[in-house]
């Protein structure tokens, strides 16, 4: 069964997982976010004893359970598909990256579907305060197992914390703490699930106004419009300056992804930030196929450098300096490290024939010439230095995508907050039309946002250490060509049925007749 | 306190928390076994909502407790991961497609405008209730059955195929359903998760009706349980098993290996003969009595008794996860699992299972703080 692995098997292996990720993070954001405005509101309920507030919770409740079904559904997979699809990436760093997984397990899942339990129907059985304790735990639970799956994603992108034992052949944890609180783990937890807050306040607004265009459930409306926009306010505020800590240290450690989000070709001092680009394939370079530059470009001066190093000079690499290095700037060029990640391979492989023949002489000169080379492990699998540059169009354009939408809605909860301070919410239906259609812009945002992070580290799985096709289970391509098309079948199917839920749900209204 | 033990020791502790693991993993299938007597014990539409209520207010403890098994197996023996998911692929996936229209089909089932139809989400429960079960047991009896697969550390230098575990079967996985004893396991896991259904159902409704006639059903589901659980305990005590040496590591068949292990391992024999002696007990006692609480000592009889098999497949220098391919490519718990640094941080993690099991408790006891009847549930705000 020893067969070439081939490219084929690579793509339909990443469709696959791109497609349950993907329809994973449809129903996740709104868990994350409608959680806690759940919480809010019961608290009130608990402090006031409105029996409105009880409704109100109780209303917002029932869409919360149709969406967390599903998000429970497709994360299932996931988890496992590290397994069945990325089986060598498994056992090259499993000894890490399973720690964040089986933590999430046994804290926060746990914690999150035992509460569930009691918040859907301790009603009648738990005191108040138990009642919302048990929501809040849900709130907590939820977000903490976003945190562990969040921490494995950003140690793939910036490796910390390990390293590679050749008896072994994988990598080994040496720093939980470096692994756990590393800045691109603390960035990219906080931008993430900011970023369901925000969606979650853009859902609770969005339904809420189609109520007040309807004229009716006014008061469950207003409620739930003036708590959702103090929370998407300050979720939106949060998850730009977290996102914005996050492009930095990606600007560092990520320096293609941060040349694709700006499709930077060339790299420069005082380089400007794109606002507005028309991204072609390069008439420059023909010898890098993929690879694209501007047709037509609007920027803002010197502000990419700024965003990147906080100095409005600083020297930002494009894609060409980063292929072909740049000595002025201590850049390497992609050959020599393709270079050095086969002799690290090389050095791997004569270390463990050494250690078969007894000979502790070639193995150390092995250890210490792999050692040297390390870092660059994973460019050894390459011999075309152009399938280092990810689709350079598809991380541009969404990366533009997700930034204009997370400031058209710090603009959309800064007006709703003047609307509601100034009385005129009902009467504004423009906005609150507006309102309606910012529920779909929020769900293109989160998926905008993960392609951005996803495609724009291709071709790796592990940063410069493991790229796809080093990472693929052996299967035959068949086999994953059928289970995408099964998961593609089932997972469309629950969302219309989802989505006709949620639509009749919302339609119905409050069971018990909110006002 | 965990750094001062060796790394075999860590690595036994985590065999150990792997095992508890499967063994409340099975526990919990009740649901499943549940599911698959929906029409068998509900004769009207009221027994039948008032039966998937009653399973349904505990589907993600089961649903948790697999995906927290998978979790810690990668956390702890990676390669386990590696080779059997990323090598039995079909097996490994017909089981996820069951949870994954399970976790559906409750919120779903009578939700106005659901697309598919009520019945379509009791079928997809009824599908997670038979096959989720049986393969699950099957897949399972790999550990003391072996499959087809080869190791290869060195792969990872080779460009154009660097796939460490490679699986030898074109079958995938489906080829452990030809073997008797998967299958014998299969369907004594399917038998018993419908025994714990039954038992859990009795004691947790208050319809005289159902109540009868789950336990008329307990002699239907008691009996092919032990026929299969019994053949498959005996014919494990005459088959050869897969022993490795502990000092090189180099894996042989032993005749009778598994009956050498329960000499051999005494405490562990007393602990599966206590299992399944709760697990006759409940079902016995629940049988001859009016009585109800025959799920918990057949719950814990299933938690020790899957305990023990999986301590009999692991420990004294036993591969776990053998290969008939390629003997020496077997998975021990050695050679499989994490680094010593990672086994002991997760060592010092697991100090709070303790404390995440009072709350499940706690939480387990307030939704069974009153019997499930159609009046509570006409009350309730999010019957399904």
């Amino acid at each position: 069964m020893n067969e070439t692995i081939n490219a084929s098997l690579v793509e339909w292996s990443r469709a696959q997982f791109a497609l349950t990720a993907i329809y994973h993070w449809i129903f996740v954001p709104l868990t994350l976010g409608l959680s806690f405005i759940l919480a809010i509101m019961e608290s009130l309920y608990v402090k006031t004893g409105d029996p409105e507030w009880k409704k109100i919770t109780k209303f917002w409740m029932t869409l919360f359970g149709v969406n967390f079904a599903i998000g429970v559904a497709t994360g299932i997979i996931l988890e496992f598909e590290f397994g069945t699809n990325w089986s060598n990436y498994a056992w090259f760093v499993g000894d890490i990256f399973g720690a964040p997984l089986a933590i999430e397990g046994i804290f926060a899942f746990f914690l999150e579907s035992t509460f569930v339990a009691l918040m859907f129907f301790g009603w009648n059985k738990l005191s108040k305060t138990s009642h919302l304790f048990s929501t809040w735990m849900v709130a907590f639970g939820a977000n903490l197992s976003a945190m562990w799956i969040l921490v494995a994603n950003a140690w793939m992108q910036n490796p910390v914390g390990m390293k590679f034992n050749p008896d072994t052949a994988r990598n080994e944890m040496v720093s939980f703490l470096d692994v756990w609180l590393s800045p691109m783990a603390v960035n990219k937890f906080l931008h993430t699930i900011s970023s369901g807050f925000v969606l979650s306040a853009a859902f609770v607004i969005g339904i809420s106004s189609w109520y007040l265009l309807k004229n009716r459930n006014k008061l469950l409306a207003k409620r739930s419009i003036a708590i959702s926009a103090v929370f998407g306010m300050m979720a939106i505020l949060f998850n730009i300056f977290w996102g914005d800590s996050s492009a930095r240290e990606i600007a560092q450690k990520q320096p293609m992804k941060f040349a694709a989000f700006e499709g930077l070709y060339k790299g420069q001092k005082g380089a400007g930030l794109t606002t507005f680009a028309i991204i072609t394939a390069s008439k420059d370079d023909p010898q890098y196929e993929n690879i694209n530059n501007y047709e037509y470009r609007i920027e803002l001066p010197n502000m990419l450098s700024y965003m990147a190093y906080r100095d409005f000079n600083a020297f930002i690499p494009g894609v060409k300096d980063l292929l072909d290095g740049n000595k002025a700037q201590g850049i390497m060029a992609i050959t020599e490290k393709v270079g050095r990640g086969k002799l690290a391979m090389q050095a791997l492989s004569d270390y463990r024939d050494a250690r078969k023949a007894h000979n502790k002489a070639a193995a150390d000169s092995a250890t210490k010439l792999m050692d040297e080379n390390f870092k660059y492990f994973g460019y050894g699998y390459f011999d075309n230095p152009g399938n280092l540059v990810p689709n350079i169009p598809l991380t541009f354009y969404s990366f533009r995508v997700m930034v204009v939408l997370g400031f058209f809605f710090l603009f959309f909860f800064a007006v709703l907050l003047i609307l509601i301070y100034k009385n005129r919410l009902e009467t504004s239906r423009f906005w609150l039309k507006i309102a309606v259609v910012s529920i779909p812009l929020a769900y293109i945002a989160e998926q905008a946002g993960w392609i951005t992070a996803e495609a724009g580290r291709q071709p790796w799985v592990i940063q410069d250490l493991m790229p796809t096709l080093a990472a693929v289970s052996q299967l035959d391509t068949m086999s994953v060509k059928i289970t995408f098309f099964l998961f593609a079948f089932i997972f469309t199917l629950l969302l219309i049925a989802e989505l006709k839920i949620m639509f009749r749900q919302i339609k119905l209204g409050p069971k018990d007749g909110g006002n | 306190m965990f750094e001062t033990l060796s790394y075999f020791s860590l690595q036994q502790y985590w065999w150990i928390i792997i095992s508890l693991l499967a063994g409340i993993l099975v526990f919990l299938t009740f649901v499943q076994g549940g599911q698959s007597l929906i029409y068998t014990l509900g004769k009207t539409e009221t027994e039948q909502k008032v039966i998937i209520n009653s399973l349904g207010r505990k589907w993600e403890f089961t649903f948790t407790t697999l995906v927290t098994f998978g979790g810690a197996f990668f956390a702890s023996f990676p390669l386990f991961y590696s080779t059997s998911f990323g090598g039995a692929y079909w097996v490994w996936m017909a089981i996820l497609f069951c949870f994954v229209i399970q976790a559906v089909a409750y919120e779903f089932r009578t939700k106005p405008s659901n697309f598919l139809g009520r019945k379509t989400y009791e079928a997809f429960l009824i599908a997670n209730g038979f096959l989720g079960t049986i393969l699950l047991g099957t897949a399972i009896g790999t550990f003391f059955t072996g499959s087809e697969f080869s190791v290869n550390k060195n792969n990872l230098t080779l460009i154009s195929n660097p796939v460490i575990s490679q699986w030898e079967s074109p079958w995938r996985g489906l080829e452990a359903l030809m073997n008797i004893q998967n299958i014998a396991l299969g369907l004594a896991v399917f038998f018993l998760a419908r025994v714990l259904g039954l038992l859990y159902i009795m004691n947790n409704l208050s319809d005289k009706n159902i109540f009868d006639r789950a336990k008329c059903n307990l002699w239907f589901n008691a009996v092919p349980f032990l026929a299969f659980f019994l053949f498959f305990l005996i014919r494990l005590m005459f088959i050869d098993g897969f022993s490795y040496d502990p000092v090189n590591h180099f894996v042989t068949m032993e005749a009778s290996k598994y009956f050498n292990n329960l000499l051999q391992m005494p405490v562990n024999t007393s602990i599966l003969l206590t299992g399944i002696a709760g697990v006759l007990f409940g079902i016995i006692r629940t049988l001859y009595h009016p009585y109800t609480r025959g799920i918990w000592f057949a719950g814990a009889g299933t938690i020790l008794t899957v305990f023990s098999l999986f301590i009999l497949a692991g420990f004294n220098h036993t591969a776990y996860y053998p290969s008939t391919y390629d003997l020496q490519s077997s998975l021990t718990i050695e050679n499989s699992s994490s680094s010593r640094f990672t086994l002991t941080v997760m060592s010092y993690l697991s100090l709070a299972v303790p404390f995440v099991i009072l709350y499940i408790f706690y939480a387990w006891r307030a939704m069974n703080s009153t019997k499930i009847d159609a009046d509570e549930l006409e009350k309730d705000h999010h019957s399904y």
